[in-house]
């Protein structure tokens, strides 16, 4: 047990901050912070810069355009982006769910046309799982694709689509076999979304922000090549997919969190309008110190998750409890942060306090808890996976 | 960055969960916690024979040399095993001071190191201080008697005291009619704010640190009734009653300091493996009991309140080690580190513990089963050396004050 960096990562972090500075744009430190997310023009570029840095696919291997590092490198990594607060990386769905599906299970061909331009953001993806009906219950979904010839034909109905709108391609599952028990009928495939028959709109949130889409798939054509896995044996390389969206995003959820809170308690440390500061009350010391606690609860078991996913190669269950923890604590972070601002928390964009900058955040965090697993799935999985109780279903 | 044990520290778990395991089943622990002594006297020994007792002192003092990282794995199973026996209080609390005093007072040492005798230490009083970090305020008088000393005073809520051999005791040098009244304003606590978490104890004039055989004339133990069985509590009453220099007036406030953040590490992982055992009774029975014709674990309403044990405990887990890492390691994060994980711990024990009780229905609620048990062995924790808000108040002036 040693929670100090080794020399190779100490080493490994100063190049990278001393990077961040070079190429964050001018004046990055010192701007003020606003509601919504990182612009699409300015991810494109900073996206960009990160694969010509070698910094976008750190732990993959080598003969796939990889950095080869290893996963504490890529913590550092997302721990650094986000404490810099880094524009964010366009192709997070390539990076972080397509290309280790593929690494795991595609074939040589797919790994050849995908991986290298996933790296490059020339092919950005997004994920085509969820539907109207199928939700948390995922192997409900009844998007068809029906064998024609030396392919497969797609129609169905698509939803929570985050960068369809901007992507190249997406990673889907469709029914394949209508017959089978629903976990056994589905196959894996990667869509192309400039195929004629694919059509993207854009869902608005609460926010007002429009980040995620309906995708509607009409008579789409896809070839044979294009199914990664088995057909009818999708379920299992959705699971990779799966495993893979919870297994190192804590890094970089868990240290926004911190950004999060460093922002708090500048917030609580400013004097209000009649001169009180709002760290002088006592409940308010109490919840940001219960934050703080929280937040370190995170960090730690983010390492210990990393620990057991380098020395098994595999995610262990500490993933399920950061992220269900995680979202829970952003969610009474951001709450606070809008009682801190008191009437004035009404107010969002120009002319509010940080432009609606915690308005947003507020706003954002009610999806933490849906998206990514709904808080309810993920108590299910440990309380049935990790505990061992009986199924609830 | 490596955040897990040695195969050495595996082996160790593994060798005291089936010590425990085997020697104290809860069945077991209920009895002796039910009768007198509250203990297995013949214990001691045993757990001398393990090397449990001296693990994290040097080897040229007759330990093993390793560190709190080790001694966590063993502070966590002895509370998932409810351990009747005064472990936590010796090597958790009384060892700091004992080592502290190594040159000059060896036999204390290595008598616990042989398995010969046991130890507790004795901070609180009535209207006195009421945790370590207030033990600066310690009114008890040490008068020099010859070449030794004569302590007079009364200690309260003193763990284990029944069962140990000796108590390290804090206590002050001069006369008992000039204890401090009140603290001086500008001595902070550790606890009701002004300094930093940790930084120093008290008010550190003319404190010392004495031990006293608690078998002596003049030391009268008085037994009171506690609600967890397994770690009694005792008052200390001493007039005049002799006791030997550990740590000389006016020198306890480093070692009182190393000794809480030991302390409040140590109690976080036995808080672990509580919370561990309790929510193993609400699985086990949750996965057996059946109602409307299903298993109760079934039911989400049951089921999600486990899930949230679960991860509460995972959490202080993390927090736990982490603290123990710190303290072994002399990080400047350790004072933090001990709070956010005695806050966290001993919060997430109570949470399995209630929530254990509340899922297995009216059996939880029964005194045979040894759930109450663990319930009370966490409202301990909970209580040690302040709740959680108290831990995350100093946390609080750290963050906001600065």
């Amino acid at each position: 047990m040693d929670f100090r960096d080794t020399p190779e990562e100490a080493s490994f972090r100063a190049r990278l901050r001393d990077w961040l500075r070079h190429n964050l744009p001018a004046g990055w430190e010192e701007r003020e912070p606003k509601a919504g997310r990182s612009d699409e023009a300015e991810a494109r570029a900073w996206s960009r810069k990160l694969y010509e840095a070698g910094y976008a696919g750190l732990t993959w291997p080598k003969r796939y355009g990889g950095g080869g590092a290893p996963y504490t490198f890529q913590a550092i990594l997302l721990e650094e982006l986000a404490r810099a607060e880094a524009p964010d990386h366009l192709n997070i769905i390539g990076l972080g769910m397509a290309g280790p599906t593929l690494m795991a299970h595609g074939t040589e061909a797919q790994k050849a046309r995908h991986l290298e331009p996933i790296l490059s953001t020339e092919q950005i993806f997004c994920q085509g799982f969820s539907e109207p009906g199928a939700g948390s219950d995922l192997a409900s979904l009844r998007t068809r694709a029906v064998r024609d010839g030396d392919g497969f034909v797609l129609d169905g109905q698509k939803v929570w689509s985050s960068f369809a709108h901007v992507a190249d391609w997406c990673i889907l599952l469709a029914r394949t076999n209508p017959e089978a028990p629903k976990h056994r009928g589905l196959t894996f495939f990667l869509v192309d979304m400039h195929a004629p028959g694919v059509e993207v709109r854009p869902l608005r949130q609460l926010t007002g922000d429009p980040e995620f889409n309906e995708i509607f798939l009409t008579g789409v054509r896809v070839p044979a090549g294009q199914v990664v896995g088995e057909v009818d044996g999708g379920w299992a390389v959705a699971m990779t997919t799966l495993l893979h969206e919870r297994g190192t995003l804590g890094f970089a959820l868990t240290t926004r969190l911190e950004v999060l809170l460093r922002k708090l308690v500048a917030l609580a440390r400013a004097p209000d309008g009649s001169g009180q500061r709002p760290a002088d009350d006592p409940l308010v010391r109490d919840r940001i110190a219960r934050q703080w606690v929280e937040l370190q609860g995170l960090r730690f078991t983010n390492y210990r998750a990393l620990t057991s996913l380098v020395r098994s190669g595999v995610p262990g269950p500490e993933g399920s409890v950061a992220k269900l923890h995680w979202s829970e604590s952003n969610q009474r972070l951001t709450k606070l942060a809008l009682e801190l601002l008191g009437p004035e928390a009404q107010l969002d964009g120009d002319g509010a306090v940080w432009n609606g900058y915690w308005q947003y955040q507020q706003l954002r965090s009610r999806g933490n808890t849906i998206e990514a697993g709904t808080s309810e799935v993920l108590r299910n999985i440990i309380a049935e996976r990790v505990v061992g109780l009986p199924r609830s279903r | 960055m490596d955040f897990a044990f040695s195969e050495e520290q595996e082996m160790l778990r593994a060798s005291a969960r089936g010590f425990l395991t085997a020697e104290y089943p809860l069945e077991r622990v209920a009895a002796l916690a039910d009768g007198e002594p509250g203990w297995d006297p013949s214990s001691w020994a045993r757990l001398a024979g393990l090397g449990w007792l001296g693990l994290s002192v040097a080897e040229d003092r007759g330990g093993a040399g390793a560190s709190l990282v080790d001694e966590a794995v063993l502070f966590e199973e002895t509370g998932r095993a409810l351990y009747p026996g005064p472990f936590l209080a010796t090597v958790g609390l009384a060892l700091p001071a004992l080592q502290a005093a190594a040159k000059t007072v060896p036999e204390a040492l290595s008598a616990v190191l042989a398995g010969e005798r046991s130890a507790t230490l004795a901070w609180a009083e009535p209207d006195g201080p009421r945790t370590i970090a207030e033990s600066g305020r310690a009114g008890c008088a040490a008068a020099r008697d010859g070449g030794g000393w004569r302590l007079t005073g009364t200690k309260r809520l003193v763990p284990d005291l029944a069962i140990a051999d000796d108590a390290v005791v804090v206590a002050r040098a001069g006369s008992p009619d000039d204890r401090p009244r009140e603290p001086a304003p500008d001595a902070g606590d550790g606890v009701s704010g002004g300094q930093r978490p940790g930084a120093a104890v008290g008010d550190p004039a003319r404190v010392g640190l004495w031990l006293v055989d608690l078998g002596a004339e003049g030391a009268a133990v008085v037994s009171r009734s506690t609600m967890d069985g397994t770690r009694r509590l005792g008052d200390l009453v001493l007039d005049a009653t002799p006791a030997t220099e550990l740590v000389a007036p006016g020198e306890a406030a480093p070692v009182l300091a190393a000794t809480r953040l030991r302390a409040l590490a140590a109690v976080a992982c036995e808080a672990v493996g509580v919370a561990e055992r309790a929510r193993g009774f609400a699985v086990e029975y949750a996965g057996q009991r059946e109602q409307f014709g299903r298993l109760i674990g079934s039911y989400q309403a049951v089921s999600h309140r486990i899930a949230d044990a679960y991860v509460a405990t995972e959490l202080a887990r993390s927090l736990a080690y982490w603290a123990a890492w710190c303290v072994a390691s002399d990080d400047e994060q350790a004072p933090a580190a001990c709070a956010a994980a005695k806050s966290a711990a001993g919060e997430a024990a109570v949470l399995a513990a209630e929530n254990a009780i509340q899922c297995m229905g009216g059996i939880g609620f029964t005194w045979d089963h040894p759930l109450h048990r663990l319930y009370k062995r966490a409202q301990w924790i909970d209580a040690f050396e302040g709740h959680g808000a108290a831990h995350r108040r100093e946390l609080a002036t750290a963050l906001l004050d600065g």
